[in-house]
Parts: structure tokens; C-alpha cells; sequence
């Protein structure tokens, strides 16, 4: 973690101020035309918090275990210890008998921030519909901190981690970015610190609709998205190439010039970008497959993959997760062939290696991936699928640490991993499960027991009567 | 409880008995946990008999009739069948294809006289999809476009037996009610404000209540047709059921009800809570999505999920409904969204009475549907558990007495990969 330039110097003047950030900057600024590997680097902060005992819960640990009755020490960010009757040792200790208890939920596919509410021009930052392929624009610029989205999201939904995607009206739309779900002023601060960079691209109609019906122009057709794909990475390649023989010292070769659209793109191909690529429909799921093998990189996830189970072996065998809801269906041709079963049949289609997860992509989804999961399960426990909630509960949990490539760090609750930690009233698979308290990195961010008097959004101060009626 | 004479004498007067009623299929649920929604509350291993279209008896201990069906009920919840108060049902298939969409007022000429049976399809794929999950009606609304009047024409109950019923017995009951918009969407829709969409309402309304008038007017907002269609409304006879949000909006829409005699509902009402006392007072009933909890728009900064709890315990009655545009395909998610709200303080009985009974008494049906009464219609749904959680199904699905086969699109695409080794 980088400190700030401006740690330990709160006592100055601004003008002064000013002056120096300049004179410490100004040294460390790279020579033109180099590329930092992160412009924007993360500010989190784990958040002091004294140590808990979390005692005598139902733990879904998200590696498929159901432990009952287990304590969970979380100390200094991390999970201590998990186990029975641990010693107290000056821990806060949080009864939890009763309750039930889960790694903190992850959605691998939202968009609060950059898809505010309000719902207003000025809060629409999701989709640069100026060209088909931006590969140069990042979803955490456009992210607001204010949006009241992310605090629902935290105490309705427990979600304490969340890709933040651009939108699919592009075919590569440009960069996302994986948040800690807390209250900030700025996105720096809500960046996580280890999770890579992503990439967005998309499938089927939207690119279409968007461009060929609404501009008149490519791509109109399937036909031109594929080329589309194939265009930018056969110039990110030649880019790539040109890089890497100037980096190698080859004789006569020459840096290209910096280029914001091929360092994302040669980020893919050099495989330290993830690739999250929106797709409907099986069979253009497999095009996408192919389109990865021509240019030697790999799709992390497939996004809504309402026809995902029509492949589910194939993925599996792929290792490519499905990020999926548990029931939208039919608002789009695409999405016609949209089933109850579809998550549970990903699942199923090979339990070891396949990566199912259930997404939101939607302000209010998010705020119950739990019971969208539980739907799922339902299905497909119905359709004849053994899946039990131990299972169920990674499928917005652990699989999704995995699409974000944190999975190291959280999605389950293991010695040593962030202290990602939900606290239940309930199963958290019923409809009525809300959570009563929500750690992250061992900092607890939400108890339901002690609401907060304002709301966390700077929007939402002083414009409701409502709130203003309860201020003290 | 279990008055058997009464049952049989309150029969007689609600059923007169057809002369084949000896050939209607009889069908016995037994031994049910069966929340009636009426006066007998919820009854324990209860039976109910269902003959024909019609509920000829519920109540402990009844006798089987010859030649029954019977089925068992034990450890299984029995509901009236859900009633969803506000979907596009049989008016669209997929969103994306606009050939496929009949709900939209848009450009036309003619708003309060558009009548959506004129446009709905009992053989959407829709219907099966959302019947074998429990929604047995469900009211279709049309939606405002760009229309000139902030009315988007009538709506109708319809009942999910869809393609299984008779030709011209889908029906329910068409021109239940008229549908309009006020707020950002009504100023949106007439070009500007507010102001424009509120001032050609009540110019509509002024036209029609000067009638009898001269031949309708050239420059004149409403149609012949528009003039017959608002008639009962401008009556109070029709209910208009209005999509407002902001507090200030819905305070308009009553000054409106007063100045013109209206017959209103509140569909959408983000922020009706702030008026419930009113609402209360003067019983207009509150359609409305507990899941709407973020301010998504100026006009809904004060949504809450706390909402239905609010309007309820200030005497509002309640429907739930889904405010999004995936509830059509999704009306199957409403009882969800009830469990929802109890997750937030509302009571169990009073949510599902809000996607069963309180629609049928807010389109004026309750005398036929909502509850589990003798003489009512055969609308039943068994439940594997809780109807209101996540993990039950509908395991038996009964509409006026048609017992619907479980059977939809989406069952004949998993079960078809299922049985390909690509999904195993």
C-alpha cells in the first residue's frame, strides 16, 4: 500500500501545501510515454476495529462445509481461527447462537456508481456510445461514491465486494473495477487493493441495437461484432509485439507510442486483464471461445449467460464461469430460452470444476443475491440437482472471488483470508434473512441493532423530509 | 367453522345449480393447512371441495363425494390463487421485439378509449410460465407513450387458463378499470411539465362534463370514443388508477378527484407513505413495489421498504406489485416480494392478501375471487410449503377449477437438457 504525498503534513498553509506536492511529485513522475501499472492506485484502508468472537453460529464457510455451532475469531482484518469454543482472549464477543453465517456476499456484476440513482442523465456514466470499441475508458471514472445504491446493497444484501462493470452497448467497453462495499468520498478509497483489472466486452444485440439500428453503422450484424473483437486484438497484438521488442533491446525496434486502448488490450493478451464478457446466447458463446483461442487469451466469465446451461460441460471443461440471474427471461430475443434451472445445470454440468454464479447487474437485485441463489437452488434441487445450501452459498460468494481473481483473498471464510464475514438472522436462503451485522476486513461496517441515524449518501442529506424528521 | 347447512343454503343462493352438475368433476384437497383470507382465517387440516369452476365447500371433516378426485394436502399450504394487480400480460412476448408489444399508448390519437383486449394473446408463452408458479389473474394494464392526454386507456382481469379455456371464456373481465400518469412520466409523455400534462387532464375532464355539447370539436382532446370510454369514469364508477410517486403528485391527483368526483387508485406511490392517514380517510387503495427502495427518481426520493408496513398500519389497503420492467415476464416473483415486505413488519396474512384477495376487491371481483369461500371461483393453489418463501413451489395449480398442468416453455427447455448429455 502506498502512503499519500501528503501524510504528515496537515499543519501547512495550502498555497504552501500546493507548492511542495508539486516539488515531491514532480520527481517521481515517469518520463513521457511510460506506463504506471496502476495511474490510479487504491486508498483503501483497513478501518481499526477491535478483535471479535463471533460464537455458536451455522457457518456456510463458502468451500462447501456447513459447520454448526462453530466460533469465528476475526482479528487485525483476518479470520484468526475457526472452530469450536474458542477462548475469549479480550475479543468483543458477538452471540451469534442461532444465527447463521457467510462469507461476505460479492456481486461479479453491478453497476451502482456508475448507474446511479437517481436515475438521471447526469448519473448515466455506464456506456461511452461514442464508438463500438473503448477499450480506453474506465468504469471507476465514472464511478460516484454517493450512490445510496451501495449502502442497500450492504445492509440488505450483505454484499461487501462488487465488480463495477461498464455498460454492453459497446463490443469492448472498456475497463471495470472491483470495490469494497464502504462508505468513501472517493472510489480510490473503495478500490481493492489486490484485485486486478478487468475488461468488459459484450455479445448479441445490444452492440447491435446500439449501432447499427440507432447510428446507422458497424456493427449492424453479429458478423461485424466478431470482427469487431478480431480487429482490436489484431492491433493490440502488433502493438504488443512492437512493445515487447523494444522492451527485449531487438535491434532497430522502437516503443510504440502510448496507446490507452492497446495497453488494456495487450493487458488481456498479456493475461494480467480479465476479461468479463457479456454473452446471452450458447452459441455465441462459443464463438467467443474461439475468438479467445485466435488471440492466445482467456474469457474469465461469461456475463447473464441466460443459455449457459445449454453449454454447461463446455464451460466447465473451459474453466469459464457463468454469472447468470436466477430468473430474468424474454426482455430481449436473446433472452428468450432464459430457465429457472440455468444455474443449478452450470453447476451440476461438473461440481469440481464448474463456476456458476448468480450476478445482480441491477440496484435492487443486489440486494438479494441471497434469495436469488435460494431460487436457484430451489430449481434445481426440484429438477432433481443435489445441491445443498453449503454449495449454493458459493455460487455469490466464492465463485465470484474467483472471477474477480481475489478468490485468494476472500469468498470463503478461512484462517488467514479477510474477514469478509456476514451475520444472518436466519437461513440465508430465506426469503425473510436479513443481515444483522456486516464485516469487512474485520471492520464491521453494518448492525442492524444500531442503524445509523443519516443516511451514508451526501445526496440524500436534507432532501427528504422523512430524514429530516428523524435527525436529532 | 364447519357449518354445513349454512354452507349448503349460502350455495343455493350464490350457485344455482346447473341441471348437469352431476357431470362436473368433483375434486377433494384434503387434510391442507388453508389460508382462506376470509372470515374462517386460516383452517388446519382442512378440506376443500372444488366442483366444476366453482369451491362447493371448505371446512374439517367434510365428507368426500362419490367419484371424487382426491388429493393430499398433508404438510402442504392451500392459498387462494395469486392475483397479480398490474402486468402486461398476453400484450407483449419479448420486450425487444417490438412486433411482439401491445401495451404501449404511444403515438396514438386516441388514449382513454384503447382497450388492451384488443391486443391480448391468451396463447403467450407467458401465461404458462407464470401460471404453474400460482399467478392464476392478473390485471393488464396498457402504459402510457407519447400521448398527448396523461391516459393510456383501459385495462382487464384476465384469468391464466389462457389457451386451456374456452374461446371468449379467458375473460375475466375487461374495462376494469382506466389507466393513466402523473409525475415525471405524465410531463415526459405531453412534452414539458407538469404543468402542460395536468392542465390537458383537466381540460379532457372539462370537455366531457360540458357535454351534452355541440358535435365534438375539431381541435378537441378526446375522440368520440375517448368521450365514451371516460364517461364512467368522470361518474366514479370506473376506478382510475393512477401512477404517481412524488408526495406533492399524489396530493394532486386528490385535489383532481375532488374537482371531478374520481373513483382513484394509487399504482406505484413511492412516496404515498407520507399521506397514509389520507389515503386512509378517504380509502384509495395503494398499488405498490416493496422492493422499490432506492430513490430512483426526484419523484421517489422517499422510498422505503418499509412502505407497505406504513400504508398498512395506517388502514391503506395494499396490492404488491412489480414496478420494473422485468414483472410481466416475472409475475411468478410477486409472492417474493410480499415476503419481502414481512421481512420488514408486514404480516404474513396481510401480504398475501395483497397479491390475492386485494386486488380482486380493488378491480371489483372479490364477490368471485380472492379467498377460499364456498361459491367462489376454483382459483387454488397448493404450495409445498410457505407460499411466501423462496424454496416452495406450487405443486398443484388450480384456475375456475381447471387443473393446469405444470407445464410451460422453460419446463420443456430444461427437461430436453437435462436429457442431453451437454447438460449432465
Amino acid at each position: 500500500m502506498t502512503p499519500r504525498p501528503t501524510a504528515g503534513l496537515p499543519a501547512l498553509v495550502p498555497a504552501l501545501l500546493g507548492l511542495l506536492l508539486v516539488a515531491c511529485r514532480a520527481p517521481e513522475a515517469p518520463p513521457a510515454g511510460t506506463a504506471l501499472a496502476d495511474p490510479f492506485p487504491s486508498q483503501y484502508r483497513v478501518a481499526p476495529h477491535p478483535e471479535q468472537l463471533i460464537r455458536g453460529a451455522i457457518v456456510l464457510d463458502g468451500t462447501g462445509r456447513r459447520l454448526e455451532g462453530v466460533d469465528l475469531r476475526l482479528r487485525e482484518g483476518r479470520i484468526a481461527a475457526i472452530g469450536e469454543n474458542l477462548p475469549v482472549d479480550g475479543a468483543e464477543v458477538v452471540e451469534a447462537a442461532g444465527r447463521w453465517v457467510t462469507p461476505g456476499i460479492i456481486d461479479a456484476h453491478s453497476h451502482l456508481g456508475v448507474y446511479a440513482t437517481p436515475e438521471v442523465w447526469a448519473n448515466a456514466e455506464g456506456n461511452e456510445l461514442t464508438a463500438p470499441v473503448t477499450a480506453e475508458v474506465w468504469a471507476e471514472h465514472g464511478v460516484w461514491p454517493q450512490d445510496p445504491g451501495f449502502q442497500a446493497a450492504r445492509e440488505n444484501g450483505g454484499v461487501t465486494t462488487l465488480l463495477v462493470l461498464p455498460g454492453s452497448g459497446n463490443l469492448i467497453g472498456g475497463r471495470g473495477v472491483t470495490l469494497k462495499n464502504v462508505a468513501a468520498t472517493t472510489y480510490q478509497e473503495m478500490k481493492h487493493p489486490q484485485a486486478p483489472p478487468v475488461l468488459k466486452m459484450a455479445c448479441g444485440e445490444n452492440p447491435r441495437r446500439v449501432y447499427g439500428e440507432g447510428k446507422k453503422q458497424a456493427p449492424a450484424t453479429r458478423m461485424a461484432n466478431v470482427a469487431g473483437y478480431r480487429q482490436a486484438f489484431i492491433d493490440a497484438q502488433i502493438w504488443r509485439q512492437k512493445r515487447d521488442d523494444a522492451a527485449g533491446g531487438k535491434e532497430g525496434a522502437k516503443a510504440p507510442d502510448r496507446d490507452l486502448q492497446m495497453e488494456t488490450l495487450a493487458g488481456v493478451l498479456d493475461g494480467q486483464i480479465l476479461v468479463q464478457n457479456h454473452c446471452y446466447r450458447a452459441d455465441e458463446m462459443a464463438v467467443m471461445l474461439d475468438v479467445a483461442r485466435e488471440f492466445g487469451f482467456r474469457i474469465t466469465a461469461f456475463h447473464h449467460a441466460v443459455e449457459a446451461y445449454k453449454l454447461g460441460p463446455t464451460l466447465a471443461r473451459e474453466g469459464v464461469c457463468a454469472a447468470m440471474w436466477a430468473d430474468w427471461w424474454g426482455f430481449k430475443m436473446e433472452a428468450f430460452d432464459g430457465i429457472r434451472e440455468n444455474i443449478a445445470l452450470v453447476h451440476a454440468a461438473d461440481p469440481a470444476r464448474s463456476c456458476a454464479i448468480v450476478h445482480s447487474d441491477d440496484a435492487y437485485g443486489i440486494q438479494r443475491l441471497n434469495q436469488e441463489a435460494a431460487k436457484a437452488m430451489a430449481a434445481g434441487q426440484r429438477a432433481g440437482l443435489a445441491i445443498a445450501p453449503e454449495v449454493a452459498i458459493q455460487w455469490i460468494t466464492r465463485n465470484p472471488a474467483r472471477a474477480l481473481g481475489i478468490e485468494a483473498h476472500t469468498g470463503t471464510l478461512e484462517v488467514g483470508k479477510a474477514a469478509d464475514v456476514v451475520i444472518w438472522d436466519r437461513d440465508p436462503f430465506s426469503v425473510y434473512a436479513l443481515p444483522q451485522q456486516v464485516y469487512i476486513d474485520g471492520s464491521r461496517r453494518y448492525d442492524r441493532r444500531q442503524p445509523a441515524a443519516e443516511p451514508e449518501s451526501d445526496f440524500l442529506l436534507g432532501l427528504t423530509p422523512a430524514a429530516l424528521e428523524s435527525a436529532p | 367453522m364447519t357449518r354445513p347447512i349454512a354452507l349448503v343454503l349460502l350455495l343455493a343462493l350464490l350457485a344455482p345449480a346447473p341441471l348437469h352438475a352431476q357431470a362436473q368433476p368433483v375434486t377433494v384437497i384434503r387434510d391442507a393447512t388453508v389460508l382462506t383470507l376470509g372470515p374462517a382465517g386460516t383452517l388446519e387440516r382442512a378440506s376443500v371441495v372444488l366442483r366444476g369452476e366453482l369451491i362447493e365447500a371448505v371446512g374439517r371433516e367434510l365428507p368426500v363425494p362419490a367419484g371424487a378426485t382426491v388429493i393430499d394436502g398433508r404438510g402442504k399450504v392451500l392459498t387462494p390463487g395469486l392475483f397479480d394487480p398490474y402486468t402486461q400480460l398476453g400484450l407483449k412476448e419479448v420486450d425487444g421485439v417490438k412486433e411482439s408489444v401491445d401495451h404501449d399508448a404511444a403515438t396514438s390519437e386516441i388514449g382513454p378509449a384503447l382497450d388492451v383486449l384488443d391486443g391480448f394473446n391468451p396463447r403467450s408463452s407467458l401465461i404458462p410460465v407464470n401460471r404453474i408458479e400460482g399467478i392464476t389473474r392478473a390485471l393488464v394494464a396498457p402504459t402510457l407513450g407519447k400521448a398527448r392526454l396523461p391516459l393510456a386507456g383501459r385495462g382487464a382481469v384476465v384469468d391464466l387458463r389462457g389457451a386451456l379455456a374456452p374461446r371468449s371464456r379467458w375473460l375475466t373481465r375487461g374495462k376494469v378499470a382506466m389507466f393513466g400518469v402523473l409525475g415525471e412520466a405524465a410531463a415526459e409523455a405531453a412534452g414539458d411539465s407538469r404543468l402542460t400534462s395536468l392542465a390537458r387532464l383537466r381540460e379532457a375532464l372539462n370537455e366531457l362534463r360540458s357535454e351534452p355539447g355541440p358535435a365534438v370539436a375539431r381541435d378537441a382532446l378526446l375522440s368520440a370514443l375517448d368521450r365514451e370510454a371516460l364517461r364512467p369514469v368522470l361518474a366514479g364508477e370506473l376506478p382510475l388508477v393512477l401512477t404517481v410517486h412524488r408526495a406533492s403528485d399524489i396530493e394532486r391527483a386528490l385535489d383532481l378527484a375532488d374537482e371531478y368526483g374520481l373513483k382513484l387508485v394509487i399504482h406505484g406511490g413511492a412516496e404515498a407513505h407520507l399521506l397514509a392517514g389520507e389515503l386512509a380517510r378517504r380509502q384509495i387503495p395503494v398499488i405498490l413495489d416493496p422492493s422499490h427502495n432506492l430513490p430512483a427518481r426526484f419523484e421517489a426520493l422517499e422510498a422505503r421498504d418499509r412502505a407497505p408496513l406504513l400504508l398498512h398500519q395506517a388502514g391503506v389497503l395494499i396490492a404488491i406489485a412489480q414496478l420494473d420492467d422485468k414483472g410481466t415476464h416475472n409475475s411468478r416473483n410477486l409472492r417474493f416480494l410480499a415476503g419481502n415486505a414481512v421481512a420488514r413488519g408486514l404480516p404474513a396474512p396481510v401480504a398475501l392478501a395483497a397479491i390475492s384477495r386485494n386486488p380482486a376487491i380493488i378491480y371489483g371481483l372479490d364477490g368471485r375471487l380472492g379467498t377460499v369461500e364456498a361459491g367462489k371461483l376454483a382459483d387454488l393453489v397448493l404450495w409445498s410449503g410457505d407460499p411466501l418463501e423462496t424454496t416452495t413451489a406450487a405443486e398443484k395449480v388450480f384456475i375456475q377449477g381447471t387443473d393446469i398442468p405444470l407445464v410451460s416453455r422453460q419446463t420443456q427447455l430444461r427437461d430436453r437438457y437435462l436429457r442431453r448429455g451437454e447438460a449432465r
